[in-house]
């Protein structure tokens, strides 16, 4: 299993961001994206994602047999924004997500007690605190398997104990083999990680 | 706050003492609903029938309380929107919520009736008079403050706007009551509340009013009800986001 | 898919007003219709159908604006976009369609034919306009659904929405109001024009999904 990218340019709006990355991960790598705002690191991460057309270049994923053909299917995307619906409760939505998503790994509470929020899976999403509603986010990386993790600032809103578990949480991944791409300004507390600095301009 | 000068209205504000005497006043209410509503169907039933209308005429027993409530439900409901804007009581707007649905009820009820006994009378379910159109009116008025009330979870916020709504829509109650005395309608004009006396016959009257004090019972025992539910419900929402931030301090806490 | 299907549902019933305003909207429109052409009950009952077509219409394409829009604030739009390997998109759109037709547009059928009473339609009418809009205001969700999607990125697509579908509904409106005539004024047939609305409803199921999904996948910024 391999994820390679390749002389990857990208563009929002029709303006370039960034152009002529390239890197590669194997199993049990990680990469972290670090630079000032407006370098291109949400824009890096979308584009590995699938979610934006690569301006040029391309990304590479192999070794992923018939479930993971591509980078799109093998990758979990956690961006800014947590994906969660206010009006259903903790429960339901990862419930949700781990029928959805498909392969699913932990129960849904297995996975909260993972974050630490075990207590409160029965309430509303929207009566949580912007810290919790990470927590839950985070759940959703645990419910069901990929082997890519693209995290966009996955640690923005957590204290630091809810920080010291995430990390853990990242090393678990990466010892099963996982890959990580995250873009953070944050140290990660992820020892052997390499890091990809992305200038403005 | 002196605590010896609150009068009586404030101690009841207090949701809690709001409980208590609700509790304590609704099965006597309820009970009471129930004996004055047997006794006065019974008494309907036993009235005579009216020469011209036969039988049909036994639906006013129901069909005119549904419509005298229907109004005072939005006349109260009206009240607990002055009280929610100018003396900002806090069990008003619980009141105003609780009573919309109750009053919703009550006006589809009377229209409901009303179709059923214009359909022999007139030949048709439905006309566009003046009396039944501004009955509809307000059944949609009462649906869009049900509306209203339900959109915000934050029952703070959707106070106050339901309680301007309901007080701008107070203008139709008063063209209910006068529509069939100032346009001319199908609907027969007001034979019970006349400035020159009921022109109904006692041996009908009787019954009517029976009936109307009872569903006026059940709608106050169902107003109790639904105002203690209400309550409620706030208790929990308030709860349920206070056992969030526990749950926030406490991992915290434990980790120090 | 099932799971999509419910928790849309779910959301819909939840966030409580969304389901109960078209209906009213509905209500209210028809309501007014009689003070605009006066209270005459043979004309009413001539125009009835027609009436509650139109104001299905417009009450169904209340809440459109938001299928997707929701989802593109709170990120779900990307996991879903970004799911495509597993699920077809057009398929997900289709669900979420039909979800949003369930408790949107289901609630406007089922009061029809009480506001069909107030237009002194007769039975045979009432069942005919009930049974007209049962059919055809999927359609009608199905190419919302495409208008909903090109309208997503923008802040204020609301009236867009309405302004792009309004004339792509015109087919769907000219049939559902000829079915429902055909059934009680006698020389005019019902069934063609009930088939061929049956056929534009299918056959919007498979465009309007379709178009949404290449709307949807363009749309990611």
């Amino acid at each position: 299993m391999r994820l390679a990218v390749e002389n990857l340019s990208g563009e929002r709006g029709g303006e370039l961001i960034f152009s002529g990355l390239s890197f590669a991960l194997d199993p049990g790598q990680a990469l972290l994206v670090t630079g000032p705002n407006g370098a291109g690191k949400s824009t890096l991460l979308r584009t590995v994602a699938g979610l934006l057309p690569a301006a040029s270049g391309n990304v590479e994923f192999s070794g992923g047999g018939e479930t993971f053909p591509d980078v799109q299917a093998a990758c979990h995307y956690l961006g800014h924004l947590n994906g969660m619906k206010t009006a259903l409760t903790v429960e339901e939505n990862l419930a949700f997500w781990r029928t959805f998503l498909g392969g699913p790994r932990l129960s849904v509470d297995d996975a909260l007690e993972a974050v630490g929020l075990s207590e409160i899976g029965h309430l509303p999403f929207g009566y949580l605190s912007t810290g919790q509603r990470r927590r839950t986010a985070i759940a959703r990386l645990l419910v069901s398997h990929r082997p890519v993790w693209l995290l966009d600032e996955p640690t923005s809103g957590l204290d630091h104990a809810s920080e010291a578990r995430f990390s853990e949480l990242m090393r678990t991944h990466l010892a099963d083999g996982g890959i990580i791409i995250a873009a953070t300004h944050l140290p990660l507390g992820l020892g052997h990680a390499r890091e990809l600095r992305m200038g403005a301009g | 706050m002196n605590e010896k000068a609150v009068p009586r209205w404030t101690e009841i504000a207090n949701p809690t003492r709001f409980l208590e005497l609700a509790g304590a006043v609704l099965p006597w209410l309820s009970s009471a609903a129930v004996l004055v509503l047997a006794a006065g169907l019974y008494m309907a039933f036993a009235a005579p029938e009216d020469y011209q209308q036969g039988i049909t005429v036994r639906i006013m027993y129901v069909h005119v309380p549904f419509a005298w409530l229907s109004m005072l439900c939005y006349t109260m409901m009206a009240g607990s929107a002055l009280g929610t804007l100018v003396w900002r009581h806090p069990l008003a707007d619980v009141s105003l919520k609780a009573a919309a649905p109750i009053g919703a009820v009550f006006t589809a009820l009377a229209l409901a009736t009303g179709s059923i006994w214009g359909k022999p009378m007139w030949g048709t379910w439905w006309v566009w008079d003046a009396r039944l159109t501004s009955v509809f009116v307000l059944f949609l008025m009462y649906l869009g403050i049900i509306a209203l009330t339900r959109a915000l979870d934050d029952p703070g916020r959707s106070a106050r706007a339901a309680a301007i709504l309901t007080l701008v829509g107070f203008i139709n109650i008063p063209i209910i009551k006068f529509s069939v005395d100032w346009w001319n309608t199908l609907h027969q004009p007001a034979s019970v509340f006349r400035l020159d006396g009921p022109t109904i016959d006692p041996s009908m009257l009787w019954p009517l009013l029976v009936c109307a004090i009872g569903f006026t019972l059940l709608f106050l025992a169902l107003h109790l009800m639904a105002m203690r539910n209400e309550i409620w419900r706030r208790r929990v929402i308030a709860m349920r986001r206070l056992s969030a931030r526990a749950a926030e301090i406490k991992p915290a806490e434990a980790s120090r | 898919m099932l799971a999509l299907y419910l928790r849309d549902v779910k959301l819909g019933l939840r966030a409580g007003s969304g389901a109960l305003t078209g209906a009213l909207f509905f209500l209210a429109v028809v309501a007014v219709i009689p003070f605009g052409v006066g209270p005459d009950l043979n004309l009413l009952a001539r125009i009835g159908p027609a009436i509650l077509w139109i104001g299905a219409l417009l009450a169904s394409l209340l809440g459109l604006d938001r299928l997707f829009q929701g989802d593109r604030e709170d990120g779900s739009l990307d996991l879903l976009l970004g799911s495509r390997d597993r699920h077809m998109l057009a398929l997900t759109v289709f669900v979420k369609c039909l979800a949003h037709w369930t408790v949107s547009v289901l609630p406007l059928v089922l009061v029809s034919p009480l506001l069909g009473l107030f237009m002194n339609v007769p039975p045979l009418g009432l069942l005919a306009a009930s049974s007209t809009l049962l059919v055809g205001t999927p359609a009608i969700t199905f190419i919302g659904a495409v208008g909903a999607a090109l309208a997503v990125a923008l802040p204020r697509g609301g009236l867009l929405v309405s302004v792009i579908i309004l004339p792509l509904t015109v087919p769907v409106l000219i049939f559902g109001v000829a079915a429902s005539r055909g059934a009680v004024a006698d020389p005019d047939p019902f069934l063609p024009p009930f088939l061929i609305l049956s056929a534009l409803t299918l056959f919007f199921a498979v465009i309007g999904p379709a178009a949404a999904a290449l709307a949807l996948r363009s749309s990611s910024d």
